[in-house]
C-alpha cells in the first residue's frame, strides 16, 4: 500500500538515473503553475527561492514577521558534506554509511545516498551565495570534526552555522521576491490542506494581524515547517515552533511516520526551575574539547574545582574508549540519564553533569607557547593563553552559557542535561518527498525521511538545504509536468469554502470554552506526560499510562481552557491555542508509536529492551520498517509499515567502544 | 551566584491597534526569581492577566537565544536593555533589584508603525534586503567551494558584519531613527567578499534608495546603534558603506 517509488537500479546511479528520466515543465509552462510553500527555514526558503528562480509562481508562508526569523536560524554547529578536503578518507560512501548506521539502520537508503551525493554542491551553492564560512589561513574553507563521525567534514561559521545558512537562502528568496516571483505572506499560519478528489488543490490559512481566513490556490503545496520537540513543551526550538501544518496535513490523509523518534541532544543548559519556557542547545562542538564527567560519590558536595581528578568518573570515556566524548546523541543523553538517575548528577537540582574545558585550556594554551619557542613559562600564562584559544573558537556559546546561568564558563565546568532538540519522525514521504496525499509534499525536518532513529550533528542543516535546493526542484517538475492540462481550481469551489467553514469553526469553539486555564499551563502539563513517560526512556506501562492522561488531558483542554481576546484581532494567545490543540493529538500517537516499537533503537530506547551493558537492542526481525499511520478517525489510528531493505550496508548493532 | 525573588513595577506601553493612540500601564509583579529571562517574566505577568480576565502583552520573541532578532524591546530608555551587546530573550532578572520599576516600550520609528502593545512591524527591513542585499546566482549554478580561496581576515570581518540579525534596535536607538547600521552590515558582509564584487555598485544604490524611501532618518554618526547593537556590529561598516556609495556615485556619473 505504500510505494516509497525507489528508482531501480544500483544505489549510486538511482538519482542520477531519476534526474535522467523524470518529466520537465517547459518555461512557458512554468508561469502558469502555482506552488505553495509553508515555512521559510532551510528546506522551505531554498525551495522557494529555488523554485522562483526555475519560473514557478510561489507563495510562501511565515508565522514570524520575517522570513529570516525561523527557527534554522539558531543551528549552531555546522554542516556535512563529503567533499574530502581534508584528506581523511570520507567520500560519499562514507557520509552515506555514517548516517545510516548513526540513524541506528531505520532510515531509507536510496534517500540517504542521495543526501550524501548532493552535500557538496550544497557547500558550493551557499559559498556562491556569500555565506562566510570559516577559512585557513590559506584560503580554503575550514571543517571540523563533529559528534558522531572520525572525519573532519563539517563546514561551519563560528557557532552560527545555521544563521549563515538561512541568510544565503532568505537573501535568495527575498531576491525571487524582488524580482515578483515569489509573493511572501508573513505573520501567517496555515491551518488547513484542500485536498479536491484526492489531490492538493490549496490552503487556508490564518492572517495572524487581522484574524482574517484565506483561501489560497496552489497546484502543490510543500510543507516546510520543522519539528514538533515543542509537544514537550520545553525543547530547544523557538516558543512559535508547532506541529499544525503538517498534522492538519496528516489528517487529511498523510501518512505520519515514526512519529515517536525524538533526539534529545545531550548538551543543553539545564532546567533552573518552574518559570522556564524554553531550553538552550549549547554545540555539541563543545565535546570537541571538552570532557564530560560527575563526581564518582554520590551525593558529593563540594565545588566542581574541589574534586581530585581520581575522584571525578569521566564515564564516556571510561564506557566508550573509542569515541569518548565525541559518541552519537542518543549515546550520550542516556548516558547523563544514567548517571544522574544514580544519584551522581550535579547542581542544586541534581539534573545536570559537567562539561569541562580546563584540559583543553592547558593544552592549547602549552601548544600556544611551543608556537613562540618560549620556555618556563608558568601555569598561570599557559592558561591565559589557552583561554584565548578556546575564546576564539567557542566564545560566543560561552557568553550565551554566562548570560542564561550568570556563570563563567572560563573559570568553572559547565553544567549541561539533555534536552528535546530535533524529531526524526514526521510526515511519511516517497522518494520524490511526495506525501500519501498528492500534490502535497513534505520537506526538510518535517518529514521522516533522513535519520532513521537517532540524527547525526551537522546533518540536519544538510537535510533541509538538500530537499530544498537540489531535491524538490526535480522530483516536484514530474508531478506538475501533468499540471499543466488542468484549470486552477477556483478559491470559491465548495471544498475551499467547507475547508474555511471548518477551520473558522475550530476557532469558535475554541473561543468559546471560555473556561478558567491558561493555553500555557495546559501545554505544560502535556509536556510533563511526554517527557516523564515518552522521553529518553520509555516503557509499556509507562506509555499506556500516558496514552490514557493525554486523552484527559485533551478533554480538559476543550473544556477549560481560557482565551483571552477575540478572534478579529492581533490575538496571540489564539494562536498558541490553535498549536496546542494539535499538539495534544499528536502526543496520543506518540505514545501509541512508541508502544508499538517493541525494540530499542537510536533515540527510542524502551526500557525492556536492553542489552546487559545498557545499551539499545534493537529487533530486525521484527521492526525493520518505518512505521506509517493513517488516522481513521479520533485516537484511532492505522499503522502501514514500509520494510526497510538495506540492499548495500549489513546492519551490526552499533558499537562505539 | 546568589540567587534572589524580587516585586518590580511594570510600566508597560499598551495599544490596541495602529490605530489606537495608545499610553502607559502599570503593574505589579512579585517573586519573580533572578534565574528568569526577562520575557519568562513578563510570561509571568501574562499568567496573570489570563486569570484576571484582562489582555495579555503582545511582544515579539521566537527563539528566545538571541539569534533570530524577533524579540524588540526598548526596557528602561534602550532598546534590547541594560547589557551590552544582549538581546532582549536573553536580558535575566539578576539585570534588576528588588522594588525597580521598569519601563517597556515598543521601538520607536516612523518606518516601524506599531502593529500591537510591543510588537511593531518591520517589514521595511525586508524590502531593504530586497533591494539588492544579495547575491544574484541561482541554484545550481555554483563551482566548486574552494576554487576561490578568500583570504582569513577578509572572510572573518564578513563574517562579523553578516552576524546582524535583523533586529532593528539600531534604528530604536537611533535619534534620526536611521537604519544605517543594519544596512552597512549587509553592504559589508557582501562587499568584502569576491562573490559580491559584481554587484557591489547596484547593490549599494538600490539599497540606500530604498531605505530612504521606507522612511527611515539620515545617519548623523551619533554611534548610538553601534552602542545598542546585541551583535556589536562595527560603526566602521557605516564608513565602509559610504565608500562604497561614494565609489558607486562616481561610476553611476560616468
Ligand atoms: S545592526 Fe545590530 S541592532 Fe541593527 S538590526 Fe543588525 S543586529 Fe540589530
Ligand atoms: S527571541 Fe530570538 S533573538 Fe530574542
Amino acid at each position: 500500500m505504500l510505494d516509497a517509488k525507489i528508482p531501480a537500479g544500483q544505489l549510486d546511479d538511482k538519482w542520477t538515473d531519476y534526474k535522467g528520466h523524470c518529466k520537465l515543465v517547459n518555461p512557458a509552462n512554468k508561469r502558469k503553475l502555482e506552488v505553495i510553500v509553508i515555512g521559510t527555514g532551510l528546506a522551505g526558503a531554498s525551495a522557494a527561492a529555488s523554485l522562483g528562480e526555475m519560473g514557478y509562481k510561489v507563495k510562501a508562508f511565515c508565522f514570524q514577521d520575517s522570513p529570516r526569523r525561523a527557527h534554522s536560524i539558531a543551528a549552531q554547529g555546522g554542516i556535512n558534506a563529503a567533499k574530502n578536503y581534508q584528506n581523511d578518507g570520507d567520500s560519499v560512501f562514507r557520509l552515506f554509511y555514517d548516517t545510516i548506521k548513526g540513524g541506528d539502520y531505520r532510515a531509507r537508503e536510496s534517500n540517504v545516498h542521495r543526501l550524501s551525493e548532493v552535500s557538496a554542491n550544497i557547500i558550493d551553492q551557499c559559498v556562491a551565495q556569500g555565506v562566510p564560512f570559516a577559512r585557513e589561513y590559506g584560503g580554503l574553507l575550514s571543517n571540523r570534526s563533529f559528534g558522531g563521525t572520525q572525519v573532519q567534514r563539517t563546514f561551519y561559521a563560528a557557532g552560527q552555522t545555521g544563521q549563515q545558512l538561512l541568510i544565503g537562502a532568505y537573501q535568495a528568496l527575498e531576491r525571487q521576491v524582488a524580482l515578483g516571483n515569489v509573493k511572501m505572506y508573513n505573520r501567517h499560519e496555515m491551518l488547513d490542506v484542500v485536498v479536491i478528489d484526492g489531490k492538493t488543490q490549496g490552503i487556508i490559512a490564518r492572517d495572524l494581524v487581522s484574524g482574517n481566513l484565506e483561501r489560497h490556490f496552489g497546484n502543490a503545496v510543500l510543507l516546510c515547517t520543522g519539528g514538533y520537540g515543542n509537544v514537550f513543551y520545553l525543547s530547544t526550538n523557538a516558543m512559535g515552533s508547532n506541529v499544525t501544518a503538517i498534522w492538519k496535513a496528516h489528517k487529511k490523509g498523510a501518512a505520519f511516520g515514526n512519529p515517536c523518534f525524538t533526539q534529545i541532544h545531550p548538551t543543553c543548559i539545564p532546567v533552573s526551575g518552574d518559570h522556564q519556557s524554553k531550553l538552550t542547545l549549547m554545540s555539541e562542538s563543545l565535546r570537541n574539547d571538552g570532557r564530560i564527567w560527575v563526581p564518582k560519590n554520590v551525593g558529593e558536595t563540594r565545588k566542581a574545582i574541589d574534586i581530585p581528578e581520581i575522584e571525578r568518573d569521566y564515564y564516556l570515556e571510561r564506557r566508550y574508549p573509542a569515541f569518548g566524548n565525541l559518541v552519537p546523541r542518543d549515546v550520550a543523553s542516556r548516558a547523563a540519564k544514567e548517571r544522574c538517575d544514580a544519584g551522581f548528577g550535579v547542581g542544586t537540582s541534581k539534573q545536570a553533569v559537567y562539561l569541562d574545558f580546563a584540559d583543553a585550556i592547558l593544552r592549547y594554551g602549552k601548544i600556544e607557547v611551543g608556537k613562540e619557542g618560549r620556555e618556563n613559562v608558568s601555569e598561570e600564562e599557559i592558561i591565559v593563553l589557552g583561554k584565548e584559544v578556546i575564546k576564539e573558537k567557542y566564545g560566543n556559546l560561552f557568553d550565551m552559557y554566562e548570560k542564561i546561568t550568570g556563570e563563567n564558563p572560563y573559570e568553572l565546568p559547565m553544567r549541561i542535561y539533555p534536552a528535546v532538540h530535533y524529531t526524526m519522525g514526521g510526515l511519511w514521504v516517497d522518494y520524490e518527498l511526495q506525501t500519501t496525499v498528492k500534490g502535497l509534499y513534505c520537506l526538510g525536518e518535517a518529514n521522516f525521511s533522513d535519520h532513521g532513529a537517532n540524527r547525526l550533528g551537522a546533518s540536519a542543516l544538510m537535510q533541509g538545504l538538500a530537499d530544498g535546493y537540489f531535491v524538490i526542484p526535480y522530483t516536484l517538475g514530474n508531478y506538475l509536468a501533468d499540471e499543466i492540462y488542468n484549470k486552477p481550481v477556483s478559491i470559491d469551489h465548495p471544498a475551499f469554502i467547507e475547508a474555511e467553514n471548518e477551520v473558522a469553526k475550530r476557532i469558535n469553539t475554541l473561543m468559546n470554552v471560555k473556561g478558567s486555564q491558561s493555553v500555557e499551563s495546559l501545554h505544560k502539563r502535556l509536556g510533563k506526560i511526554m517527557w516523564d513517560k515518552c522521553g529518553m526512556a520509555r516503557n509499556a506501562e509507562g506509555l499506556k499510562q500516558a496514552i490514557e492522561e493525554i486523552k484527559e488531558l485533551r478533554k480538559e483542554f476543550w473544556n477549560d481552557v481560557k482565551i483571552p481576546g477575540t478572534i478579529n484581532e492581533f490575538n496571540p494567545e489564539l494562536d498558541k491555542a490553535n498549536r496546542v490543540a494539535d499538539f495534544m493529538e499528536l502526543g496520543e500517537l506518540m505514545c501509541i508509536d512508541a508502544l508499538e516499537r517493541n525494540e530499542s533503537c537510536g533515540g527510542h530506547f524502551r526500557e525492556e529492551y536492553q542489552t546487559p551493558e545498557g545499551e539499545a537492542l534493537r529487533d530486525d526481525g521484527n521492526y525493520m520498517y518505518v512505521s506509517a499511520w493513517k488516522l481513521k478517525s479520533e485516537s484511532n489510528w492505522e499503522l502501514h509499515k514500509e520494510e526497510l531493505k538495506y540492499d548495500v550496508i549489513k546492519p551490526t548493532q552499533r558499537n562505539y567502544k | 551566584m546568589e540567587h534572589y525573588n524580587m516585586n518590580l513595577t511594570l510600566k508597560i506601553w499598551r495599544q490596541k491597534n495602529k490605530n489606537d493612540k495608545g499610553g502607559f500601564q502599570s503593574f505589579q509583579v512579585k517573586n519573580i526569581s533572578s534565574e528568569m529571562s526577562f520575557l519568562e517574566m513578563l510570561d509571568v505577568l501574562n499568567e496573570q492577566l489570563i486569570n484576571d480576565n484582562q489582555d495579555p502583552i503582545a511582544f515579539d520573541h521566537d527563539c528566545r537565544e538571541g539569534i533570530c532578532g524577533m524579540c524588540s524591546l526598548y526596557i528602561n530608555g534602550k532598546p534590547h536593555g541594560e547589557w551590552k551587546g544582549n538581546t532582549t530573550c536573553q536580558l535575566h532578572m539578576r539585570a534588576f533589584k528588588d522594588g525597580e520599576t521598569v519601563t517597556i516600550e515598543p521601538w520607536r520609528a516612523k518606518a516601524f508603525p506599531v502593529i500591537k502593545d510591543l510588537i511593531v512591524d518591520r517589514s521595511p527591513l525586508d524590502r531593504i534586503i530586497q533591494a539588492g542585499g544579495y547575491i544574484s546566482v541561482n541554484t545550481g549554478n555554483a563551482v566548486d567551494g574552494n576554487s576561490l580561496p578568500i583570504n582569513k581576515d577578509d572572510a572573518d570581518a564578513s563574517f562579523a558584519a553578516a552576524m546582524c540579525i535583523g533586529c532593528g534596535a539600531c534604528v530604536a536607538a537611533c535619534k534620526n531613527s536611521s537604519a544605517m547600521l543594519f544596512l552597512s552590515a549587509k553592504v559589508a558582509h557582501l562587499a568584502l567578499l569576491p562573490q559580491g564584487a559584481p554587484e557591489r555598485h547596484s547593490r549599494v544604490m538600490n539599497m540606500v534608495a530604498q531605505m530612504d524611501k521606507e522612511g527611515f532618518g539620515a545617519c548623523t554618526n551619533t554611534g548610538a546603534c553601534e552602542a545598542t547593537c546585541p551583535k556589536e556590529i562595527s560603526i566602521s561598516n557605516i564608513a565602509r558603506l559610504n565608500l562604497e556609495y561614494l565609489s558607486a556615485s562616481i561610476v553611476a556619473e560616468k
